[in-house]
């Protein structure tokens, strides 16, 4: 398998499945999505990551059809949607709220669009059995929707809008009803019939660790724009936006100019830690310039002793320790006032040199451990 | 001592309305019952009393006659089933008509919603009686629709509409049709928006969603709607009394002719009875269309 099969989206031969380009829809002056560009590639599992308000719920209902655009074009498999009503497009949708039918039961809810087809009974009926036991339900075809949980009502949505063979199937907030426990085992189960059924998935969700476990690439959102779009690895370690940056995960922001701009190297006056930071790769920038890093808690160590280094390192005093179980959260204060965060994974059982309040410590970080941000 | 307080201060708020329907119920109702089983005379009341005390012994007569006669002469069975007939068509028309008015409230944008109900509520502003009036005049041969007609030359005659059974339905379904409209409306206002844009989602097209999810879903609605226009209308006596013609039988005109013109109350009293039955039917229909609309959500 070459890089290309994996990561369609690196290789520029390659037909985007679901292509959306220029996509505006506005309610009277606000603009919910704004001219949005966005090529989706067969049998990705795609997420819109954003806040509330962000424009991710309108783009996925404009692919569904229940929403007109203002402007732009949505194209899915070659065809273009703009003509296309909601039920006649290739599309199903798994609602937040499931909308399962409530005065049907189970299997006439999975069944509801195969009978629109017109298919023959027997071949409706073996196609309910056949996603009945995929979702693990097969007991409940009699039930009606008021007599399942949560995760039973979720799985019946998921079966319903996978009934139909849909091209692409659009999730809005599939976890979003679920309790934590519940929605880590549900995440790799729709990981496991996305990749069993090869349907390509969009998934609109505001909650970045689903968006991290599920996609193969993240679209972030922002109001009605797509801000950056990458897998979740280069959207954690290479933001392209302080607020991507901070959106995503925390993350400890440094502000300052730049002081020394080097071939494979620079450093930037940061008067925000009152010390300077020493970048060990290129950056292109002029002297005296506004940039900012972003520098991730667990990409900080924490020791009592001065490290060996002799840039990058700054000195402080623990003001809070937040002990997590896998890792433990430390807040760190510098001499000017200004709070460095920084995670410590925890891994000993008994930690023989137990940072505490209090403590005087010193924090460093690798030449290459920050993002330098322009904006 | 305080679930001593609360027990006894729930008794005295039910006690209220218990003491409302005893006074103007329940009494009423047992005066019915008695008067239905006395015998007709000519007298001051026009009946004889039920039970007599003489010297030790109580002598109570009970007459059965009335309501014998009820089934022997047809009028009666047929003025219950003309009365059915028109309740049960006025239900069905108010329907075919306030089912849309009812969609469209529903759907329209939530700060519409009021005002539009508003209109559907206006006409219980005006009396009831002077708005049966109006339709007379609208109606009767030398009337608004009549003279309108004729004055741009669609008709030379003019069109008997008064005194008709048309317009005793027009009367009734005019009539009734907020009652069918509103709770049909706070049936379809609760359904979820998203129930729709998923069926749709799936293939129905716009009539399929709505025979296959807005249909059944409104069923306790349409029920409860139906039923407090076809319950009034049974027994309703002022609109065939006014727009009807002399052949519209119904049994509240029936009802109101037995008791002034004839002055046979016990017969109007048996008249009432059976009316008083045949409607608990439909009321217990009601009860449970509601329950399970309220089980539902």
């Amino acid at each position: 398998m070459t890089v290309s099969d994996d990561q369609p989206w690196r290789d520029p031969s390659a037909q985007p499945f679901l292509r959306i380009k220029g996509l505006s829809k506005h309610f009277g002056s606000v603009a919910a999505v704004d001219k949005v560009s966005l090529d989706i590639y067969r049998g990705e599992l795609f997420c819109l990551l954003g806040g509330s308000g962000s424009g991710k719920s309108t783009l996925l209902r404009m692919l569904a059809g229940f929403e007109t655009a203002n402007a732009g074009s949505i194209e899915i498999d070659g065809q273009d949607m703009a003509d296309v009503p909601p039920y006649r497009r290739p599309v199903n949708m798994m609602f937040q709220s499931y909308a399962l039918f409530p005065h049907m039961t189970v299997a006439d809810n999975i069944a509801y669009g195969l009978k629109r087809e017109r298919l023959p009974r027997a071949e409706i009926a073996s196609r309910v059995d056949q996603l009945l036991s995929m979702v693990q339900l097969g007991d409940f075809a009699k039930r009606k929707p008021s007599q399942l949980s949560g995760g039973q009502r979720q799985r019946v949505a998921l079966a319903r809008a996978l009934a139909k063979g849909p091209k692409l199937l659009l999730l809005d907030e599939p976890l979003g009803a679920l309790d934590k426990k519940l929605r880590e085992e549900t995440q790799f189960e729709l990981m496991k019939i996305q990749e069993e059924t090869g349907v390509t998935f969009v998934v609109v969700t505001h909650d970045q660790e689903e968006a991290m476990t599920l996609a193969t690439r993240i679209g972030v959102m922002r109001d009605g724009e797509i801000v950056q779009v990458a897998t979740p690895r280069e959207v954690y370690e290479y933001p392209n936006s302080r607020f991507v940056a901070d959106f995503i995960g925390s993350v400890n922001l440094f502000e300052g100019r730049v002081s020394e701009d080097g071939e494979a190297h620079m450093r930037l006056d940061c008067a925000d830690i009152g010390a300077e930071i020493y970048v060990g790769h290129g950056v292109s920038c002029t002297p005296g310039q506004r940039l900012w890093v972003a520098l991730r808690p667990e990409k900080v160590r924490v020791s009592t002793q001065p490290p060996a280094q002799s840039h990058n390192v700054l000195q402080g005093v623990v003001d809070e320790i937040a002990y997590m179980g896998g890792s433990s959260v430390l807040r760190v204060r510098l001499a000017n006032g200004k709070l460095v965060h920084v995670t410590q994974p925890n891994l000993d059982r008994d930690d023989a040199h137990p940072v505490s309040w209090d403590d005087a410590v010193y924090l460093s970080w690798g030449d290459t451990a920050g993002v330098v941000l322009p904006v | 001592m305080r679930r001593l307080l609360g027990a006894s201060g729930k008794r005295w708020v039910v006690s209220v309305p218990g003491l409302w329907l005893f006074v103007f119920f329940l009494v009423p109702f047992l005066v019915v019952a008695k008067l239905s089983l006395s015998e007709a005379a000519i007298a001051r009341p026009p009946y004889l009393p039920l039970w007599e005390w003489d010297d030790d012994y109580l002598t109570v007569t009970l007459n059965i006659g009335n309501y014998r006669y009820l089934i022997e002469d047809t009028l009666y069975i047929n003025a219950f089933l003309e009365s059915l007939r028109i309740a049960f068509f006025s239900a069905i028309f108010c329907l075919i008509i306030g089912y849309p008015m009812a969609w469209y409230i529903a759907r329209a944008r939530a700060d519409r919603r009021n005002f539009l109900l508003m209109l559907v509520i206006l006409p219980f502003w005006t009396s009831f009686l002077l708005r049966v009036y109006a339709w007379i005049g609208l109606l009767k041969p030398n009337g608004v629709i009549n003279n309108m007609l004729m004055g741009i030359g669609v008709i030379d005659q003019p069109i008997p509409m008064l005194q008709t059974d048309f317009a005793v339905y027009l009367g009734i379904v005019y009539t009734y049709l907020p009652f069918l409209v509103l709770p049909l409306y706070a049936n379809l206002v609760k359904l979820d928006e998203s129930l729709f844009e998923a069926a749709e989602d799936l293939g129905a097209k716009p009539v399929h969603t709505f025979l296959t999810v807005t249909l059944p879903l409104s069923m306790p609605g349409m029920l409860a709607g139906c039923l407090l226009v076809f319950i009034p209308a049974v027994g309703e006596f002022v609109i065939p009394a006014l727009l009807g013609g002399a052949d519209t039988l119904m049994i509240g005109k029936v009802l109101w002719t037995e008791f002034f013109n004839n002055r046979d109350w016990p017969v109007a009293s048996a008249v009432a009875m059976v009316m008083l039955v045949i409607l608990v039917l439909p009321i217990m229909l009601l009860r449970n269309a509601q329950s399970a609309a309220e089980g539902r959500t």
